[in-house]
């Protein structure tokens, strides 16, 4: 196909300098890797999602004038491919599979938790946590938190997920997840259970380490 | 109402509106219990945090 426009092949458009920036184009690649691999454990599929939207960032590049146009774009496209990756991933993973993971789940952590007439267990109740001291703009906090969420049972932290980091509504998560909305509410009353006492015992209520 | 239903009904207020009486047997609750009004702070806090993760891992 002939291209009879004005302007030459050889010269790119003024926006494709954010693209030439290279050190730009790796952290850009290398935060949007992260950020998939929050979501998906596949560490292949999540580099085949961030090649996509980074190509497809590409293939509009006059939109942007600015790194941070750029930025925003090619995240909401990455986190619309997440969201796809989910959908399917789902369908390889058993249903008996979903609850397991290391500690206790389903209705055995709200036996521990709970005494028989539905009051906290005096050692399960919350305390108070101080966050000034315990500052959470902090690498180690991210560390814990990264645990606590890896600890989760696989179903209780991809819906976490697509609630908390994807910001999904409820309808469109039971949607994509073939979920009664009841059986959405309890999963991520347990995942928040399970996640704030994580996040109690070894951060918030953890002796100091210095 | 007790701790297991409130703790369950403190979740679902970050996902759904809950309707007049449930508002109200939560609130008659979380005034008597200290627990649970540290778990529904909580579990504000978990939403704080996580949108705060997803910023990081944006912009570090
Ligand atoms: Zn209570």
């Amino acid at each position: 196909m002939t291209n009879a426009s004005t302007s030459p092949g050889s010269s790119p458009s003024p926006n494709m300098g954010v693209f030439f920036d290279v050190e730009f184009t790796q952290e850009l690649r290398q935060q949007m890797l992260k950020f998939a691999l929050l979501q998906v454990r596949d560490e292949q599929l999540a580099e085949d999602a961030v090649q996509e939207a980074m190509i497809s960032a590409y293939q509009n590049i006059d939109r942007f004038a600015r790194q941070a146009a750029l930025k925003t774009w090619v995240f909401s496209i990455l986190k619309n491919k997440v969201i796809d990756l989910l959908r399917k991933e789902k369908r390889h993973t058993a249903a008996s599979q979903l609850e397991e993971g290391p500690n206790i789940n389903g209705e055995a952590l709200i036996d521990a938790l709970f005494t028989e007439n539905g009051h906290w267990q005096k050692s399960e109740r919350p305390r108070k946590w101080d966050d000034p001291d315990h500052g959470v703009e902090n690498e180690h906090f991210w560390r814990v938190f990264d645990a606590c969420l890896n600890a989760l049972p696989e179903k209780y932290g991809r819906l976490f997920m697509m609630r908390e980091f994807l910001e999904m509504e409820t309808s469109e998560i039971c949607y994509n997840e073939e979920l009664t909305i009841t059986n959405l509410n309890v999963t991520l009353y347990r995942a928040r259970l399970r996640l704030r006492e994580c996040l109690e015992d070894n951060w918030y209520a953890a002796e100091p380490t210095s | 109402m007790n701790c297991k239903q409130a703790t369950q009904l403190l979740s679902e207020k970050l996902d759904r509106p809950l309707n007049a009486k449930e508002k109200v047997s939560l609130g008659v609750h979380t005034t008597i219990c200290v627990s649970c009004r540290r778990f529904s702070h909580q579990v504000e806090e978990l939403r704080t945090i996580s949108k705060r993760y997803v910023e990081e891992s944006k912009s570090e």
